[in-house]
């Protein structure tokens, strides 16, 4: 695939380009072995280079250039990590009530041995395939089939592996007329209720009602070069500068990044990308991934469905920031009001 | 800015036109007489408040504040308001955030968008919960989403019906980023509890209630009611018509339209709201 480069990437986009071209000529069978030998040590120095100025890059990176990041045209998407992690999988389709979603995906497999249901907007590749996928913004048979999959996990009794990646929900006519603020709602609610483990990964983007239809999880990773917003970041510049191009301050006020979520409580842990992100070396991030999921099913799995369905509710219940003044307390106690202890 | 000359306010708007053009809402010096924000009627304003607010010439719902709606809900003495100190913070240091709360503070006179308590209505004991859409549009941040979660988690321990009406055109509030987002799914869950608790939770939607909030609480209720003429939906209508390149039929969104789409069970005139409530909740305790 032809690369593309977000802005932060420019600098080592020429690199790249070298080192390519020097791969090309070492795959190559006709080349002299003196000439092979040169052609090695110019790449390794140039891969070293390269790898120098990512991370100086990647230790100094706006959240703006983590939105980009996370929009990456070449950043791997759900159904990449399904294909990789898992041994075995096959996606089921439809809502039972209307339509099938291509901007969500969802079937059973086998992930580390167990039988798990897999959710996930889903992105597209090239044009057509976006069009095809609306850009994962996924609508109200999109939400409607997730939650079909949950609740035949939450009936057999397997867990449920949600992956996040959308700039949010379906922006259509069509969606209004068949109820997605419903359908959102309605996911968060019944999710709340599963008696199974929900684990959620933000692998992207984390758009708004669009991700959080999706994510009301016993625990949520970020990938470190994720996002998680209320509103997209142009979206919130047009509303408060009436400018959309000032994204990249907005990006900066909204407090999207993955380690603004994880000191907001929003994610529960940060999942390291490989140098110069998912994209740059997929199998070592699938393997991240996976092991991180397996690892908090392993954990999800000692509870009972009972006490699943209180963590997950007290895990999104101590969530928010604000005052409360102290009340007057019947007895000597060191706990601050709930919830206000964030303040 | 989409205000048409005659200064009518048109019917498709996103939240914060709807903001500056309650600002440029002109009341006739004296405040005898009110212009109706639909049709530009003008309304004898003792009459328009013994109406509710509702246009006799148009039928328009006017905007309640939460003064209003408490009184025109609950039984007259009986509202006992609960949370009231909870205050907004500013989590992010969202640029202008703290200065427009405090502005909004002083003008609606409470600390927040939503206001809790409980009461009864027509003689039913509720947990009563409303948002109040001259604050902040009513968007809804920590504050509004936890007095939210009180309210719902209350009934389920006292085993009181919930009501909850809801004004918010701003969905949730984004000077709070994704906190905000978090107390979608932080009601949506409380509402499960109520299920589960098997307590009835009841929602009235008024102009206008839109995106992250009707996509949580406001679409979970066991019977869900709507006012007349409501914008409710996820996405505003000029969003949708922008991006899409599309002109939406009239009447998208309101909540005649969300009757036919079957996302509501009734529309219900603002006059006869409380006794239809009533019903409900005589149903529900008998």
């Amino acid at each position: 695939m032809l690369n593309r480069f977000v802005a932060a990437e420019q600098p080592i986009a020429e690199l790249d380009t070298k080192i390519q071209e020097l791969d090309r000529i070492l795959d190559a069978q006709s080349v002299p072995e003196d000439a092979l030998t040169d052609a090695r040590e110019q790449r390794d120095q140039l891969v070293a280079q390269r790898d120098d100025m990512l991370r100086d890059i990647f230790t100094s990176l706006s959240p703006w250039d983590k939105v980009l990041l996370a929009r990456h045209p070449q950043r791997p998407y759900t159904l990449d990590y399904i294909q990789e992690m898992c041994d075995s999988f096959d996606e089921l389709h439809g809502d039972r009530t209307f339509g099938d979603d291509p901007a969500m995906v969802g079937g059973i497999g086998q992930l580390g041995g167990r039988s798990v249901v897999i959710v996930g907007q889903q992105k597209g590749r090239n044009v057509a395939e976006r069009q095809h996928r609306n850009f994962g913004y996924a609508g109200p048979e999109g939400y409607r089939k997730a939650l079909r999959l949950m609740k035949l996990a939450d009936k057999f009794r397997k867990p449920i592996l949600c992956l996040v990646d959308t700039p949010g929900a379906a922006c259509l006519q069509s969606a209004e007329e068949r109820g997605i603020s419903e359908a959102i709602a309605r996911n968060q609610k019944e999710m709340a209720l599963l008696g199974v483990p929900v684990v959620v990964v933000v692998i992207g983007e984390g758009g708004s009602g669009g991700a959080i239809g999706l994510a009301v999880g016993n625990k949520v990773f970020m990938l470190e070069h994720a996002m998680y917003s209320v509103i997209q970041p142009e979206a919130c510049a047009s509303i408060i500068w009436r400018d959309s191009t000032r994204g990249a301050e907005a990006a900066e006020a909204l407090k999207l990044t993955a380690e603004d979520a994880l000191e907001l409580g929003i994610a529960d842990e940060i999942l390291p990308e490989p140098l110069g992100g998912a994209h740059r070396d997929f199998g070592e991030m699938a393997r991240r991934v996976k092991t991180a999921l397996v690892g908090a099913l392993d954990e999800l799995e000692k509870l009972t469905p009972e006490e699943l369905i209180e963590q997950r509710y007290q895990r999104f219940r101590k969530l928010g920031r604000y005052y409360e003044p102290p009340r007057e307390a019947p007895a000597v106690t060191e706990e601050p009001a709930a919830g206000a202890g964030n303040e | 800015m989409a205000i048409t000359p005659n200064g009518h306010e048109p019917r498709k708007f996103d939240q914060f036109e709807i903001e500056a053009a309650r600002e440029k809402r002109k009341s006739i010096p004296g405040d005898l007489w009110t212009k109706c924000n639909e049709c530009g009627f003008m309304l004898y304003t003792k009459e328009f408040e013994n109406d509710l607010r509702v246009c006799r010439k148009c039928g328009a719902h006017a905007n309640l504040n939460w003064r209003e709606r408490v009184a025109i809900t609950l039984d007259e003495g009986t509202f006992v308001e609960h949370d009231a100190d909870l205050e907004p913070v500013d989590p992010l240091g969202f640029p202008g955030y703290a200065k427009s709360v405090a502005k909004y503070q002083q003008r609606c006179g409470i600390k927040e968008a939503a206001v809790c308590g409980e009461g009864r209505l027509l003689g039913h004991p509720v947990q009563f919960g409303l948002t109040d859409f001259n604050f902040l549009a009513g968007s809804m941040g920590s504050v509004v989403g936890e007095k939210v979660t009180r309210v719902l988690e209350r009934a389920a321990e006292t085993g009181m019906p919930a009501l909850i009406v809801s004004g918010s055109g701003g969905g949730a509030r984004m000077h709070e980023g994704a906190l905000s987002l978090m107390q979608m799914a932080k009601a949506s869950a409380a509402a499960a509890k109520l299920e589960r608790a098997r307590v009835p939770y009841l929602t009235v939607l008024t102009h206008p209630s839109m995106a992250g909030v009707q996509a949580s609480y406001a679409s979970l209720g066991d019977v869900i009611l709507a006012e007349p003429g409501a914008l409710i939906g996820f996405t505003g209508p000029r969003v949708i018509e922008q991006s899409l390149r599309i002109k939406l039929p009239d009447g998208f969104q309101s909540a005649e339209f969300q009757l036919e789409h079957g996302m509501v069970d009734l529309v219900v005139p603002r006059a006869e709201l409380k006794a239809t409530l009533g019903r409900l909740l005589e149903f529900f305790a008998n």
